[in-house]
């Protein structure tokens, strides 16, 4: 069954010189498959996740989530940002109980959720720090947590881990492993790293740009578990010599 | 081990305190010199021959004060002795009401056209045409409307604040990162709980700076309606003081009206510091 389901979706930006960002988009996700939007800046993969985030309109063609039409951003698509995008007026856990505090569930209904989506992200320690306060990896941590504890049918991220350095990169993405062989939920990932794709998806889309398309799709037929060690075996570096010859084209 | 820690560290920050102490000094020090050298040289050339009687000398200005504040008011008959309090009193009183008004009207309005297109398509051209009039221009226009009353003043010291809060506030609304307006809306925020929770709270630097600036506006609009629309408080007495010839209480009113501007500076700033304490450390 498709989580997500794309069709003919293409949108351009209007204005003296319109812009084609995205051009005949097709995609269906499946329920808890892990999908990773592969590509070069510009290549439109962040504009296709606004769309189905609800963030941006199509201009032409069809984007369902769960069978329903994608109008509005909402709870059902939760989004990690590049930046976290936490509210810095606000302590961790107020970051991360926001979303079921403004749809009015009673506290009984959602802090035993948060407790936990704290506890796997290791920031139980940091309840009361302000984000100002935590390293980027920190912040992204509580920006992964908040979702999570949303309870999303769908999570969208938009190159999260790009703005860390090398080190935490690697600590977040293994986080994001465990995390998800836990959860397994949708999830759509973009990013511009291959290592990183091939290591957390199921399927890779790999995209081109001017106008933004998808190129191939490629299976990553690894097991889970996986782990970092991974990143240096056979199966791997086969791969990721493939995507490399694609993505010249 | 802890014990040893403990002796160690307990000199060190004993020594950080006397030397931030120091710095104390030397920085008060500092501040106060030129001041006092002004006022030596004041008291000095006061006193000389030529020009006595045309400026009154610091120790007369002290004096007078001083009686004005202190001294028992008899039968009422000297409007300068004993009055200062209940004159400080109007004033301020005006200048807290006609400011909260200001507040109460111009930070929602703010955040309207901050943050809504059609508002700010039919509010903000409004308060931008009407902004350029100076708030003492409409001085006479606020006492026929009013008349020699309380309202009068007030309403000059409204405009004086509300100018300032509404643009920064506008300012503040506008400024407002995009990611999270999204990160919100995503977690499912109506418009209502966006405005609340989201661009209130991020407009709040730009609100405060609004709030120091406006109520500077609001004690220079509180001494200009008082001189003029009403009979009472700070700017009244300085008039007054004036027409009758008494320097010394004027220069002492002048002294009392920065006193106050300065004291309810620091009350907001002592209030931004304690809602602000996320932007504080963002600073740092």
């Amino acid at each position: 069954m498709s989580d997500i389901f794309v069709s003919e979706l293409s949108k351009t930006y209007g204005g003296a010189s319109p812009v084609q960002a995205l051009d005949n988009i097709d995609l269906q996700v499946n329920t808890g498959e892990f999908v990773a939007l592969l590509g070069p800046s510009g290549c439109g993969k962040s504009t296709l996740l606004n769309l189905i985030a609800g963030f941006e309109t199509p201009s032409s063609g069809t984007l369902t989530v769960g069978s329903q039409p994608v109008t509005a951003p909402g709870p059902s698509r939760g989004v990690v940002f590049q930046e976290a995008a936490l509210f810095p007026w606000l302590n961790v856990w107020e970051n991360v109980v926001f979303g079921p505090k403004i749809a009015g569930q009673s506290k009984g209904d959602y802090v035993e959720r948060a407790e936990d989506m704290l506890n796997i992200t290791g920031l139980s320690a940091f309840k009361n720090h302000l984000p100002v306060q935590l390293s980027g990896g920190m912040r992204q941590r509580v920006g992964i947590a908040r979702v999570l504890t949303l309870g999303s049918r769908v999570l969208l991220m938009d190159e999260p881990f790009g703005a860390l350095d090398a080190q935490t990169r690697l600590t977040m993405q293994e986080l994001l492993l465990s995390v998800w062989q836990q959860l397994r939920t949708t999830v759509v990932f973009v990013t511009h790293d291959i290592d990183e794709a091939i290591l957390l998806a199921d399927t890779i889309y790999v995209m081109s740009a001017r106008p933004g398309r998808i190129a191939t799709r490629i299976p990553v037929p690894i097991e889970r578990p996986r782990s970092l060690d991974l990143i240096t075996s056979e199966l791997f570096n086969g791969l990721k010599r493939d995507i490399m010859q694609q993505m010249r084209h | 081990m802890s014990n040893s820690s403990a002796q160690i560290s307990a000199p060190a920050t004993a020594r950080q305190d006397g030397r931030r102490f120091n710095d104390a000094v030397k920085r008060t020090a500092l501040a106060l010199l030129v001041p006092v050298l002004v006022l030596i040289c004041w008291q000095v050339v006061g006193q000389s021959a030529q020009f006595s009687g045309a400026v009154p000398t610091p120790g007369r200005v002290a004096s007078a004060w001083y009686d004005w504040i202190f001294a028992d008011a008899g039968m009422g008959l000297n409007p300068y002795l004993g009055t200062w309090a209940s004159n400080v009193q109007y004033s301020t009183l005006r200048v807290i009401q006609g400011f909260s008004l200001a507040m109460l009207i111009g930070i929602p309005l703010g955040l309207a056209i901050g943050w809504s297109r059609l508002a700010s398509l039919t509010l903000d051209p409004m308060v931008q045409g009407l902004r350029p009039i100076p708030i003492t221009a409409w001085l006479p226009f606020s006492i026929a409307l009013f008349g020699i009353r309380d309202m009068g003043s007030i309403f000059l010291i409204f405009l004086g604040g509300f100018y300032a809060i509404v643009v920064n506030t506008t300012q503040g609304a506008r400024d407002i990162d995009r990611n999270l307006v999204r990160a919100a809306s995503m977690m499912g925020a109506s418009s209502s709980q966006l405005l609340r929770r989201v661009v209130l709270p991020a407009a709040m630097p730009s609100i405060f700076t609004g709030l120091r600036i406006g109520l500077g506006i609001s004690w220079t609009a509180v001494i200009v309606s008082e001189m003029v629309a009403v009979k009472s408080g700070l700017g009244y007495v300085l008039w007054d003081a004036y027409y009758v010839g008494r320097m010394d209480i004027v220069l002492a009113d002048m002294a009392s009206i920065g006193l106050m501007g300065f004291i309810s500076d620091r009350l907001i700033v002592m209030i931004e510091h304690k809602i602000l304490v996320w932007r504080i450390l963002q600073n740092h």
